[in-house]
């Protein structure tokens, strides 16, 4: 018996060693902050925290604003949107715009890489033809369109050679349009498009899966360490061009999945902001902050809408679906349940994007009078009696969140109109397939805007066959008025056009808006210039820390 | 007992090829693509990724590669994570779950058989429904509502331990008891019920009357056949625990590989799926052979040969 004890204290003993290894790795590292938190008070730090492992930190793979997040303050575009939403030269020193608005000629400033190399008109050319190389999967490549022969050449109908990308020098970079593109500008600040070192990525296969000497970048701060699932450091850029403009030494971000973990760490001080793409404020926590005192909010260039099966099921019929919008109370669902600075959409197209800030009455909300009239109409059309013959399903995806808005809506829509409907629900993978195939009645999705134009919003309803419609809609005056909107140099003409569009989209209803989003974000008071701008992004270059 | 062992490994190798043919044919089933996302993808893309991970050949094909890729312990790079290898996300996070995980076990064993045996002796009794009631609190209390609240009131209100995060021996505690607790109040709920029966046997007694004392009585005999239902339990309970808990690292962000039991079938990414599912097998189907070992140790009345004597 002593023997077989001996080898249960044996086992035991292992286990300890085992467990103490799984630590030790991680005490090294805590013993290393704290040596480095000495100089604290001198040092700039920030802490953050994102709500998973970033999919990919390579900006042409890049689909999502967590990886956005750490992306966009490592590696610098042509151009920067700063955050009064102002196109900014960054990476470029000049830029040229010919007279009919399709040749971009940028003047690149001297600026380096962090392992040294000079930053090149080359290596811009090269990260772009990359994405736009349709075996390398850029799942975002879209966003390169605008250049002459991209859509053609990532879809396989066209040559590399024949794309509007041209090196003239290591210094001048010559860009053809497709269509003249008044926010081409703001696209030059966004991932897809900014440049890798082409000599470390035509090497290295893998080059960005983690942070070391690969992992070569031009922003103002450098990838410092990644460790995967638990955190990001980022150290400012010393060799970067503007970094007397760069406050913060350090920012530290965690990955921390639960909001209410995020919100704790926010309350304990460890964390010195919350707000996307850096966690969120959870909606428990609003009125917490609200009453501090602390809480801001600043409208979002995206739209939280129903979609609507346009060929099969009661939503066929253009009345059921303007009956549907108008019955809505959007007040109420933002008073009740959303808790936030969010603003009622009666339009497409959100007040945050520019021109748009008195658009928002394309149609009337919460007028159940109004609604009932259409009911009836669309009823008729359809030979039924009464609305309770009305069977409608709603399909979310799996979340809380939007549960409480289709619940608030099914509610509605059963006491103003008297239709009942079911609520169903799915996995976000699942769901999407569902949706793209239409198979479903009324969908919840978002759009987020990639640039500030109202294009990115319209544009997605031009043909039935748009992947982003997902309704079957399709109408061929908007399609006209979207096509003469890309090819119009004027831009009171295109601003027009799109105005147009969007008023026919209004009228035929296929998807119903229901609000413009907005940003809810709080900061420790030492934080100085932190927020987001109207496309969710947080310039962490402006950041400063006053303690 | 070596021809037992390995006739189990057989076994285990078959199971491990039902294990693996079902989840390919039940990841096939399943609705949804790793692939789907909010912004349309251009034909030709798709294509690509399909092809880049080989989801456009026929399935025998894919069936066969999987076969051979999880034979030769390679799942291949995530569908999710850009870059990223299934062995490497398992390699890093792996000794984080098991720490976490061995930790747990101690705190539940040692504690589910402290409490167990005390309510035993001390039966209807005090001891025994101060016990009783914490072991039955301890079931019923589930780990995230007990993770949430020691967060929140020893983590945020008091700050004698760390919220969130993986930094060393202190982070582990909160979580580490969050786990354990369920589990140390089934242990003791076990032990406490066999050690009654023990105690009222013809050779406790014989003891007792021996003149030998309660907790000498207890440690020489009553114990080692009091064990044997929780050797039982700890095989499966080894087995889940060292392999992370999904809500538990979630709350206390602990970069683990719980986690990643749940992520990758809600993103549909195949090859992360393969292999935690795989890796997770493995480690049941041992932890349940050792567990048999186990019990010819503590047990001379189980033979490990299977009847024949």
């Amino acid at each position: 018996m002593k023997k077989k004890f001996s080898l249960l204290a044996l086992l035991a003993a292992l286990m300890l060693v085992l467990a103490a290894c799984g630590f030790g790795g991680s005490d090294d590292k805590s013993d290393g902050d704290k040596s480095s938190g000495g100089d604290k008070s001198a040092d700039k730090t920030l802490n953050l925290s994102i709500t998973s492992e970033p999919p990919s930190l390579n900006p042409q793979k890049a689909t999502d604003s967590t990886s956005g997040a750490i992306v966009k303050n490592v590696f610098e575009g042509l151009t920067r949107v700063d955050s009064d939403g102002k196109v900014q030269n960054a990476a470029a020193e000049d830029v040229k715009v010919s007279d009919d608005k399709l040749t971009y000629t940028f003047t690149l400033r001297d600026a380096k890489w962090t392992n040294g190399d000079p930053v090149v008109a080359g290596d811009f050319a090269y990260a772009w033809k990359w994405a736009l190389d349709a075996k390398n999967a850029s799942e975002y490549a879209s966003i390169l369109y605008p250049i002459k022969g991209a859509q053609a050449y990532n879809e396989g109908k066209g040559k590399v050679e024949d794309l509007g990308i041209k090196v003239v020098d290591d210094k001048t970079l010559e860009v053809t349009l497709e269509n003249p593109t008044p926010y081409f500008l703001e696209l030059t600040a966004f991932y897809t498009y900014m440049p890798v070192n082409e000599k470390v990525v035509s090497e290295n296969d893998n080059w960005f899966a983690e942070a070391g000497d690969t992992y070569v970048t031009n922003g103002p701060f450098t990838l410092d360490e990644w460790k995967h699932n638990d955190s990001i450091t980022m150290k400012k850029n010393e060799d970067y061009w503007d970094k007397d403009n760069v406050a913060l030494s350090t920012v530290n971000v965690k990955m921390i999945e639960s909001e209410a973990t995020a919100n704790r760490e926010f309350d304990s001080g460890n964390l010195d902001y919350l707000g996307a793409p850096y966690n969120v404020v959870s909606l428990d926590k609003m009125n917490t902050y609200k009453d501090k005192g602390i809480l801001k909010s600043e409208p979002y260039a995206a739209v939280y809408e129903y979609k609507l099966n346009t060929k099969e099921g009661p939503t066929k019929n253009v009345n059921i679906r303007k009956a549907l919008a108008m019955s809505i109370d959007r007040e109420g669902l933002i008073k009740n349940v959303l808790k936030g600075g969010q603003t009622p959409a009666l339009a497409d197209v959100p007040v945050a994007i520019e021109g748009y800030e008195n658009d928002n009455n394309l149609f009337e909300g919460n007028n159940t009078d109004e609604a009932k009239k259409y009911l009836e109409k669309g009823l008729k059309e359809l030979g039924l009696k009464d609305a309770s013959d009305l069977k409608i399903g709603i399909s979310i995806n799996t979340s809380e969140a939007h549960a409480a808005v289709a619940q608030f809506i099914q509610e509605g829509w059963k006491k103003n109109l008297g239709i009942e409907t079911t609520i169903d629900n799915a996995e976000w993978q699942v769901f999407l397939d569902k949706v793209s195939a239409l198979d479903y009645q009324v969908a919840r999705m978002g759009w987020i805007a990639d640039y500030n134009d109202a294009y990115t919003f319209l544009e997605r309803y031009d043909t039935a066959k748009n992947g982003n419609n997902d309704t079957g809609w399709e109408n061929k005056e908007y399609k006209e008025l979207m096509a003469k909107a890309m090819k119009e140099t004027d831009e009171a003409k295109r601003t027009e056009f799109l105005k147009d569009g969007q008023k026919i989209l209004m009228d035929e209803m296929p998807v119903i808006p229901i609000y413009f989003y907005s940003n809810e974000y709080v900061a420790q008071d030492y934080v100085k210039n932190m927020g987001p701008d109207k496309l969710g992004n947080v310039n962490l270059k402006d950041v400063d820390i006053e303690k | 007992m070596i021809k037992y062992i390995f006739k189990r490994l057989l076994y285990i190798v078959a199971a491990l090829f039902v294990i693996v043919t079902l989840t390919f044919f039940l990841m096939r089933i399943a609705p949804g693509s790793p692939f789907a996302s909010e912004k349309s993808l251009p034909p030709e893309i798709e294509a690509a990724l399909q092809e880049e991970y080989g989801l456009n050949n026929p399935w025998y094909i894919q069936y066969k590669d999987y076969l051979v890729s999880t034979a030769q312990f390679d799942f291949g790079e995530s569908m999710k994570y850009k870059g990223r290898s299934t062995n490497d996300m398992i390699a890093e996070s792996f000794p984080i779950s098991l720490t976490l995980g061995v930790e747990a076990m101690i705190l539940a064993v040692g504690l589910g058989v402290l409490v167990g045996v005390i309510t035993s002796l001390y039966h209807n009794r005090f001891p025994d429904y101060l016990g009783t009631t914490i072991a039955v609190l301890g079931i019923s209390v589930p780990s995230f509502i007990l993770a949430g609240l020691l967060q929140y009131f020893v983590g945020l209100k008091m700050q004698l331990l760390p919220i969130s995060g993986w930094n060393g021996f202190i982070y582990s505690i909160m979580p580490a008891f969050a786990i354990a607790v369920t589990h140390m109040g089934f242990i003791a709920k076990l032990v406490r019920s066999s050690m009654l029966e023990q105690n009222s046997s013809e050779y406790v007694k014989m003891a007792r009357a021996k003149g030998l004392g309660k907790w000498t009585t207890v440690f020489k005999h009553t114990l080692r056949n009091a064990l044997l239902p929780v050797v039982t339990y700890l095989g499966p309970l080894f087995a889940g625990v060292i392999t992370g808990s999904f809500i538990v690292e979630q709350i206390f962000a602990i970069p683990g590989l719980g986690k990643y039991f749940v992520t990758s079938i809600t993103n549909r990414d195949y090859t992360v799926i393969m292999g935690t599912t795989v890796f997770y097998s493995i480690i049941l189907l041992l932890a349940v052979l050792i567990v048999d070992i186990i019990y010819g140790l503590i047990d001379p009345r189980i033979n490990l040969k299977g009847g024949k004597k």
